[in-house]
């Protein structure tokens, strides 16, 4: 269920790195979490951010859920389905991107693999 | 569910997990955010019906000879016209004329008052109560003895011609009956809720109100009923315009800046707590506002006019029924019919523009 092709963080995003960009979304367990989701604040294109700093921001019926770059970069791409349609991250959270970054700097040992995450998100119940 | 440990339980508790339903802690309850999701659930009340457990609100039964200059005392509203089977909302203020709580008097008989009041604000009341008392009434806590379900919606009739139940209900909005059988289940019947939609709630025993409601769940299905959490809840009665304590009033916010004139009879005979204050010109008022722009509009954000903060929303979330993003504000008086407005949501400032209260009505 959860994809081997990418990365995790401990706040619920996937990061799937293809050549020197990095595609961020958030996982399964997220969008479970967060419930129906109706907004999305997306960054602009050109936007830096370092990693750990918060480049997106998805809002459900019920929270406000900032979302962390696990990389340092650029955005080189955002997601602008999710302006008419925030709800694709419920429906299809490992097929949506929120953002892709062109990546500058990336600390793999903050990541997991999905057998990892799994393990991380079994362990928070 | 570890978590859930801490957490006071409604007698439905079971029920919520059997149905799914996303447990949080909501003021010390351990009760469902949603079961499903928040935006199904709202619609299902609006458009077929819906089923809430709100066994934690709070019961107190007051008896005696003095009841009626007790709560008389006690509340903005005015009951003196009400007769057994009424019921009636009234704000209850401190001296200074903030909000203690908004609460539902019912007049069971002459000299006999069940007063429901908010789960978060039960303890605080009753010991607000207690010490407000006099030697011709008694008071009574029985928030645990009680089991309180919603039925909201449309289809609320149906369920509960289908679920069964023996003599006449109560069809007209603030009535109630005290005692009738409902699915089997002894229920004091009332024509209220908190969705701005058509419905009942209803009173049993703690011990029934498992059965009580997997009857309707089982009653409604062929009526799309939906079990409902506090997320639809909270959306429902916003859209309704329907205030809730700590964001629309508190001890800091009176019901006169609530915007609850309809229920503060200022020239009663009986003087009531709070009276005074709430009789001098407000600085504040309560206003709905739309978001013009792109977003969603929360509670806690700040509102100016110009460069000059006048308020803060004190709710606001996306409302399924409608287009838009909406929120309810608390502004200075002077800034109360602003021609536009901005609200303040992650350091940008998103272009705003009032709107009437409710957002929702229901077409009759």
């Amino acid at each position: 269920m959860t994809p081997n092709d990418r990365r995790y963080t401990k706040d619920h995003e996937w990061v799937l790195v293809e050549g020197d960009t990095a595609k961020i979304g958030i996982t399964e367990y997220a969008q479970e979490a967060l419930g129906d989701i109706v907004y999305v604040e997306l960054p602009a294109v050109d936007d830096t951010f370092e990693a750990g700093e918060s480049f997106a921001v998805v809002e459900s019926v019920k929270a406000v859920s900032q979302i962390y770059t696990c990389v340092t970069g650029v955005v080189c791409e955002i997601n602008e389905e999710l302006d008419a349609q925030p709800e694709l991250l419920n429906s299809d959270a490992f097929n949506t991107f929120i953002a892709a970054l062109k990546i500058t700097s990336i600390d793999e040992s903050k990541l997991m693999n999905a057998e990892e995450y799994d393990a991380f998100v079994a362990s928070e119940h | 569910m570890d978590t859930m440990d801490n957490l006071k339980k409604t007698p439905l508790f079971e029920t919520h997990l059997a149905l799914h339903g996303k447990m949080v802690d909501f003021g010390g309850w351990a009760l469902p955010v949603q079961y499903t999701s928040i935006i199904d659930e709202h619609k299902a009340v609006r458009h077929d019906v819906g089923l809430f457990d709100v066994s934690h609100m709070g019961e107190v039964m007051v008896t005696g000879e003095g009841a009626f200059a007790f709560i008389q005392k006690l509340v903005t509203n005015d009951i003196t016209s009400m007769k057994p089977g009424r019921v009636r909302y009234s704000p209850m203020c401190y001296e200074d004329g903030g909000t203690v709580d908004d609460i539902l008097i019912y007049m069971i008989s002459e000299g006999k008052y069940l007063l429901v009041v908010n789960a978060g604000n039960t303890d605080k009341d009753f010991e607000w109560f207690k010490s407000h008392a006099t030697d011709d009434i008694t008071l009574e806590n029985q928030s645990a003895d009680w089991a309180q379900l919603a039925l909201q919606g449309p289809k609320y009739l149906d369920v509960l011609s289908t679920a069964g139940y023996e003599g006449v209900l109560p069809t007209k909005n603030y009535t109630f009956v005290e005692s009738m059988n409902v699915a089997g289940v002894n229920c004091l019947v009332s024509v209220t809720g908190y969705t701005g939609e058509a419905g009942v709630e209803l009173y049993c025993k703690a011990a029934d109100g498992a059965k009580l409601h997997a009857a309707l769940m089982e009653a409604g299905k062929e009526f799309g009923i939906m079990p409902c959490g506090l997320g639809a809840r909270d959306s429902l009665r916003f859209e309704a315009g329907m205030p809730l304590y700590g964001h629309e009033m508190s001890d800091k916010i009176t019901p006169v800046e609530a915007d609850l004139g309809f229920a503060i009879k200022l020239n009663k005979t009986d003087a009531f707590i709070g009276q005074e204050p709430l009789k001098a010109e407000r600085k504040r008022v309560r206003i709905g506002l739309k978001l013009k722009d792109k977003g969603i509009l929360r509670e806690h954000y700040d509102v100016y006019v110009g460069d000059k903060l006048v308020g803060h929303t004190t709710s606001g979330m996306p409302v399924p029924t409608l287009e838009g993003s909406y929120a309810m504000a608390l502004v200075d008086v002077e800034y109360a019919d602003a021609p536009e407005y901005t609200v303040e949501i992650r350091n940008r400032r998103l272009a705003a523009e009032k709107k009437a209260i409710p957002f929702y009505k229901r077409s009759k």
